[in-house]
């Protein structure tokens, strides 16, 4: 039975269009820790991310994803959102025509309870006016002009369309900026630092660290250990081939960039991860 | 900021309250049903009109009766022209005090909303059309002392007859087409505005048009003149009850843009899906004129409606923004057209089509440059959105050029809502209705963003409308 300050994947598997990407990946974190997952590209890092929010094409074939002792597996992207799950996605979609206002004002007030139920129900109290469902405009423009200054961006955002037209570090950031209005309470990031310069990547890292804290648990996809100069993380996972090979602490990742993945790569015959050190 | 509205189930039950609900039948006056030359000549005499407004109504049913449906565009074959009624006087005279309306009208006008943006102070002027009359109609003081006339057609010829008689049917002539004939035949009700030179209408002048009764056939004729350097924003919606059998709206609209002056006309048409919207819509440019035509159709059961401007002057411009949504059943055929008749004259055309359902958009354009024309430039965009796998979309973009020192340019693009965009939107805890909505939302706001706050506000509504059912 997990715990409410657990996120508990266990023994889980997903295939992409009939191809087994994940091939039973188990971990647990608890709520206060950072956890990196590290692995070369391909490896499943992305998979595990869109699995554990929900994306259709992803299928889940075994293996439970138990939080507040609820099997998020079974529930729609958007009740996973609402019950505190959350991703920074790798490529951000672009959505022409909508402003990032809109947009963040509505799921705000989807995580906040008033759009919807937590599970989905539409609001109890019968038929409403339309607008009477959002958090108040001058509420959330407060909120919403605090955030994104503490993210460096322009106010101008807020009446840009989402991500249309943004460069690679503003799709980040604003990746961020959206999981600091959700506030939730565990957070896939999936390399949420490509594509970012330095002063760019300080600036996430930042804004990460201050969300962070002993009520958010993180997942933190990276390719790369620069990332974790910034953030630190309690428990380094590599995944290689769809299954995670090796868990440790944070030497691990120095190793890793000192060692390269070759090293880390499972027995041909497919069993138990190889715990082996490189030679 | 605009404010949002969001919740699907609220919404509906706000539109079946504020648009689908009907009265009980208590007219004046009720033609019977079908087309003559009795009937035509009734409703001259009903509107004590004179002899050349009567001949020329005689005249337009002949060139009805003769012309042939158009055998392109939305199916209308079952249009039955003898189940229509014609004429429906709903009360005795169009009233400028609001109080003064029939009570049981005012109720209906007062559900929809039509006398409060009036009082609020956001409008210029506002007429209210029930079946085939102008009911109630008001034009603010700062106007009136300034010259500006916004009457219905039955007043503007009774109190400036030669005025009226000067441009009407210019623009659009009976034998246009079918269905121009018909209004031209049977036309009753509308706008007739006038802006003398050099007025700025700074507000918009609204009409609301109401189709209550079944099987009614809503014809009204509206005439805008802007005199040299004016500018005026006219704003029209319309709605009716849900019926199971058909109704018939065919409007004709005529604009005349002198000499530097600017029109624009806004277009809200949210009808039930049992009415044949068959309207023409035609606006003359003269030089340095500009000429704006935001036309938004939702609902109807077939909609045929390419709004056009005839670019006459140098430097004239056009710019025609049309926004369909075809939901289950419906055809939306829609488009624009524009003639570049003089040199350096600028148009665009951009058409956004959103199908649901076995819905269906079409897009019909022309695009004609005529010799002398030159240094003339169009650009024509059309977007279509298909919802579902069953949806339609087509597009027919005409061009006919006469002038080598022109420059055309033409964009389409079809799409459908992305399983990675809706998966991004509900990964941040938007229920996939709302998340489809902002999708359709986004696609739309090109063209909803033109128009006034309250009017975009009310358009988003009505797309939400329209979505409804759309997903799981
Ligand atoms: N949407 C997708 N469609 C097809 N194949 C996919 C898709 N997503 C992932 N894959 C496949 O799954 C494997 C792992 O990809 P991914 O999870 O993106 O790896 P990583 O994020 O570690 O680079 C790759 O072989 C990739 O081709
Ligand atoms: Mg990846």
């Amino acid at each position: 039975m997990a715990m409410d300050n657990t996120f508990e994947i266990r023994d889980l598997r997903v295939s992409v269009e009939g191809k087994e990407i994940l091939k039973g990946v188990s971990l647990t974190i608890r709520k206060g820790e950072i956890h990196a997952l590290m692995g070369p590209n391909g490896s499943g890092k992305s998979t595990l991310s869109m699995a554990l929010m929900g994306h259709p094409l992803y299928s889940v074939t075994n293996g439970t994803a138990l939080y507040k002792g609820l099997d998020v597996l079974g529930l729609p992207p958007d009740e996973r959102a609402r019950q505190g799950l959350f991703l920074a996605f790798q490529y951000p979609q672009t959505i022409p025509g909508l402003t990032v206002s809109s947009f963040l004002r509505m799921a705000v007030s989807a995580r906040r309870g008033l759009l919807v139920r937590a599970n989905g129900d539409a609001r109890p109290d019968g038929p409403r006016r339309p607008g009477q469902d959002l958090l108040p405009v001058k509420e959330f423009l407060r909120e919403l002009k605090e955030k994104m200054a503490a993210l460096k961006l322009d106010s101008s955002f807020m009446s840009r369309h989402l991500n249309d037209g943004f460069s690679g570090g503003e799709k980040k950031r604003v990746e961020i900026l959206q999981m600091a209005l959700l506030n939730p309470e565990f957070a896939i990031l999936d390399e949420t630092d490509s594509g970012l310069d330095i002063d760019a990547l300080k600036v996430v890292a930042e804004g990460v660290n201050r969300l962070t804290g002993p009520n958010m648990g993180v997942l933190l996809i990276t390719h790369y250990q620069r990332l974790l100069d910034y953030i630190k993380p309690h428990v380094v996972h590599v995944l290689m081939d769809g299954r995670i090979v090796r868990t440790g602490g944070p030497e691990l990742a120095r190793e890793l960039e000192a060692q390269g993945y070759e090293g880390f790569r499972p027995s041909a015959d497919g069993g138990e991860a190889t715990h082996a050190t490189p030679a | 900021m605009q404010p949002l509205p969001s919740d699907l189930e609220a919404v509906k039950s706000l539109y079946k309250e504020k648009y689908g609900f009907s009265d009980a039948e208590d007219y004046v006056f009720k033609a019977r049903k079908g087309l003559d030359e009795r009937g035509v000549a009734e409703i001259s005499h009903l509107k004590n009109e004179a002899p050349w407004l009567r001949e020329y109504r005689l005249k337009a049913l002949h060139v009805f009766a003769k012309k042939r449906m158009p055998n392109w565009g939305g199916d209308l074959s079952a249009i039955d022209f003898n189940n229509v009624y014609y004429y429906i006087r709903p009360s005795e005279r169009s009233e400028d005090n609001w109080e003064d309306v029939p009570e049981y009208i005012k109720n209906t006008f007062d559900r929809l909303g039509i006398p409060e943006a009036e009082k609020k102070g956001l409008l210029g002027g506002v007429g209210a059309q029930y079946e085939s009359e102008v009911v109630y109609h008001s034009l603010q003081e700062q106007w009136t002392k300034q010259g500006v006339l916004f009457l219905d057609p039955d007043s503007a010829l009774r109190d400036h007859a030669d005025l009226f008689r000067r441009w009407f049917g210019k623009v659009i002539p009976v034998a246009d087409n079918k269905f121009a004939a018909l209004n031209s035949a049977v036309f009753s009700g509308g706008s007739f505005i006038y802006v003398p030179p050099g007025v700025k209408v700074t507000v918009p002048l609204q009409a609301y048009f109401r189709i209550n009764a079944k099987n009614m056939g809503q014809f009204e004729r509206t005439l805008i003149i802007a005199d040299r350097g004016s500018d005026v924003h006219y704003v029209e919606g319309c709605t009716a009850p849900v019926y199971s059998s058909d109704s018939l709206h065919s409007a004709v609209v005529e604009l005349v843009a002198l000499e530097g002056a600017h029109i624009r006309y806004t277009t809200i048409q949210n009808w039930s899906n049992n009415v044949y919207n068959l309207v023409t819509k035609r606006a003359l440019a003269h030089a340095g004129a500009f000429v704006e035509w935001v036309d938004c159709n939702l609902g109807s059961k077939v909609t045929m409606k390419y709004p056009s401007v005839y670019m006459v002057g140098a430097g004239a411009r056009a710019e025609i923004l049309s926004l369909a949504f075809a939901a289950d059943g419906q055809h939306q055929d829609a488009g624009g057209k524009v003639v570049h008749a003089a040199p350096d004259t600028r148009s665009t055309i951009v058409s956004k089509s959103i199908s649901k359902g076995r819905g269906k958009t079409t897009y019909r354009g022309l695009v004609k440059v005529e010799r002398g024309a030159e240094r003339a430039k169009s650009h024509v965009q059309c977007d279509a959105l298909l919802l579902d796998p069953e949806s339609v979309s087509e597009t027919f973009p005409y061009i006919e050029n006469e002038e080598d020192r022109a420059t055309l340019t033409h964009e389409a693009t079809v799409s459908k809502v992305g399983e990675d965009q809706l998966f991004y939107l509900m990964s941040r805890g938007l229920p996939q209705v709302h998340a489809m909505n902002l999708i359709v939302r986004g696609f739309a706001e090109s063209i909803v963003k033109e128009m006034p706050m309250e009017y975009a506000v009310e358009m988003n509504r009505l797309i939400e409308i329209q979505m409804e059912g759309a997903v799981g």
